[in-house]
């Protein structure tokens, strides 16, 4: 069973995913940050692989991207990393990123050294279904790696049971259609999971964008399986002299 | 490879050839489905096609003048013949997709407007329209654009539109579209976003063309008339994203007797690590919604490029002309900066034509071309240069 299918089957209720942007805030300190998250609670987490040009994100996620760019962080260097990664860290990590990183390192390779670290899944947000089911699927699959589709509240009923169909893992909600890190309006957002829940939906169900504290976690959970953390927890890291205790800090704060 | 019988239309997934697509994230899915399952209808209405010719023919100018420059083909020993787009309303030929756009964004229920610019044009062409149709109209341009085309930045102004600075990255035009496409996924359900060129994400790099493709529709009908013959031997355009070259070349993509040459900026030199000559130095890759080539590290970061001209200084390019290069169907040459800045001189000087620094790149490869004296040559003249005169002033030393 994959670790995120057996975390589920575990808990089903308030799970907590936490992003963090790997080589943010020092080059070194994507593992530290890491077994941090999970010590605190932290039951998934998604690990960013920065890019120049990341369009589905806020100013705040792109510019921890920046800093891990300048750092000197690439998608060899994050494997070289993680080789360690299953000696200290046992929850589910998924890797999270843009296309065009992964197709100049090769989706094969990047799939194979992915598995060989222990990682359970990726979210490609600029990869689309019909390349997905006719291209790169099939190699994703092949190495055993589960696949997140997102989703929002303007897509269609059709097109969610398609997209949750060919997810593995979870379904990744997004609570509005806007970009990482913005705010909005939570009353909205329950009637979409609300509707969601009724879907009786094959996977489960996290919800992300505008998670910020313990009240939006809460509230995201009620009708969802959990939430994930991003943003919030980047500017958490902003100059942190200890990561350790800003982590702990921020996740007391939320569960 | 392009197996299919036409370099004009991408399939019904939008590629041409392996290059296209629609790369986007789902929070943009159903504003590029609904454009791409209403673009071609909304299109051949009668009612939008009327709108549509009588705004190009009262609104915009056209059709533009095909002229013989007489001196520069006595000097380069072919008959070569400018298309005068600098002569449409808003000093570029941007103003054929931006008024096709705003129609369409009209009869798509949309209410504001968002567009990226590069050098301007396409914002100032974009903020024009929006006037005409009482529309709100955000401007994405980046800070280092803003800095380099203030003049341009003031029309906009002037005509209502909100500009925005894009201070991320390379602070261009590749920063001012990720903008735009960000304010998109924040308001997805009254905005429309008109992307200026022929790139993006399935369906605006084939929209963006069929809007351009004026241009070359009106080219053969008035080369005919002068030469009475409707086909050029070459068409030469310059190409950032490529919407002037796709408009310029569309009527004779097809045409394998017209002999077709988009000409990059090659800004210090194309091997200097400061240029935008992205077929020469890209990669297959994906940005901005779509496959096509571009300029990366071998980590598949974008590298931001360089040109002396902010219209060209793109990293990527559509992908139409990504086919046409990776065919061979089209020729690739590329200026650097320099070699603009002294076609610009020179054009001024012998036909009393002050070309915009994008156009002037295309005017710097025809000594290159090795013509013939039976050859006839369209060359797209884009836009006019009084936007950059400020670069001209300091670069050609014109005030003592």
């Amino acid at each position: 069973m994959s670790r995120l299918k057996e975390l589920f089957v575990r808990k089903n209720k308030r799970v907590l995913n936490v992003y963090c942007t790997a080589g943010y805030p020092k080059l070194d300190s994507t593992i530290t940050v890491m077994q941090a998250l999970e010590s605190n609670g932290a039951d998934i987490i998604e690990l960013g692989m920065p890019y120049s040009d990341p369009l589905a994100d806020g100013p705040v996620i792109q510019a921890s991207g920046n800093i891990a760019l300048a750092n000197g962080m690439t998608i060899k260097v994050l494997f070289e990393q993680l080789k360690e990664l299953r000696k200290t860290v046992s929850v589910p990590v998924i890797l999270m990123g843009y296309m065009n990183p992964v197709l100049q390192y090769g989706l094969e390779n990047f799939c194979a050294e992915a598995a060989a670290v222990g990682v359970d899944g990726l979210i490609l947000p600029d990869l689309p279904e019909f390349e997905f089911e006719t291209v790169y699927g099939a190699i994703i699959k092949k190495h055993g790696l589960d696949f997140i589709f997102l989703v929002t509240p303007e897509t269609s009923e059709e097109r969610l049971k398609k997209l949750d169909a060919l997810s593995t893992g979870f379904l990744y909600a997004v609570s509005s259609s806007a970009t990482t890190g913005s705010d909005q309006d939570f009353n909205a957002v329950e009637k979409y999971l609300l509707r969601l829940q009724k879907m009786k939906l094959v996977n489960p169900v996290l919800v992300g964008f505008g998670i910020r504290d313990k009240e939006t976690f809460e509230s995201a959970s009620k009708y969802s399986n959990g939430a994930i953390i991003g943003t919030a927890f980047i500017k958490a890291l902003e100059n942190t002299k200890d990561i350790a205790l800003s982590v702990k800090q921020f996740l007391s704060g939320i569960i | 490879m392009m197996k299919t019988d036409t370099y004009q239309h991408p399939d019904q997934q939008g590629y041409y050839g392996e290059f296209g697509g629609a790369y986007i994230p789902e929070m943009l899915h159903r504003n590029v489905a609904e454009l791409k399952a209403k673009y071609l209808e909304i299109m051949h209405e009668s009612s939008f096609q009327d709108e549509f010719q009588q705004l190009l023919k009262d609104y915009v100018g056209r059709p533009t003048p095909l002229f013989f420059a007489e001196r520069l083909s006595k000097e380069f020993g072919a008959s070569i013949f400018l298309k005068r787009e600098d002569l449409c309303h808003t000093g570029a030929h941007k103003i054929n997709n931006t008024i096709g756009q705003i129609l369409l964004a009209i009869r798509l229920g949309k209410t504001r407007i968002i567009a990226e610019t590069g050098a301007g044009q396409h914002g100032v062409a974009t903020a024009t329209v929006c006037a005409l149709k009482g529309m709100e109209c955000i401007v994405y341009m980046g800070e280092k654009d803003i800095e380099r085309q203030a003049p341009n930045v003031a029309r906009m102004r002037m005509l209502g539109a909100k500009v925005i600075p894009a201070i991320s990255g390379s602070k261009t035009l590749k920063d001012a579209t990720n903008e735009a496409i960000r304010d998109w996924i924040n308001n997805p359900n009254d905005t429309h976003y008109i992307i200026g060129s022929v790139v993006g994400p399935h369906p605006y790099p084939d929209m963006v063309a069929r809007f351009q493709s004026v241009i070359s529709e009106e080219i053969r009908w008035q080369l005919k008339e002068k030469t009475g013959n409707e086909l050029p031997t070459h068409v030469v355009a310059c190409v950032g994203g490529g919407s002037n070259a796709a408009g310029a070349f569309y009527h004779f993509l097809d045409e394998l007797a017209v002999q077709l040459v988009a000409v990059e900026a090659a800004g210090h030199g194309v091997h200097s690590g400061m240029s935008a000559a992205t077929t020469q130095l890209g990669k297959p890759g994906i940005l901005h919604g779509s496959k096509s080539l571009l300029m990366q590290t071998a980590d598949g970061q974008v590298v931001e490029p360089h040109s002396i001209s902010a219209g060209l200084d793109y990293p990527g390019v559509g992908p139409l002309h990504a086919n046409l290069f990776a065919s061979g169907r089209g020729l690739f040459l590329s200026a650097t900066d320099d070699e603009a800045l002294q076609a610009a001189l020179h054009v001024s000087k012998t036909e009393g034509i002050i070309p915009a620094l994008e156009t002037a790149h295309a005017f710097a490869v025809l000594g290159r071309m090795n013509l013939k004296p039976t050859d006839s040559v369209v060359l797209c003249l884009s836009g006019r240069g009084d936007k950059d005169l400020a670069t001209y002033i300091k670069e050609l030393k014109l005030v003592d």
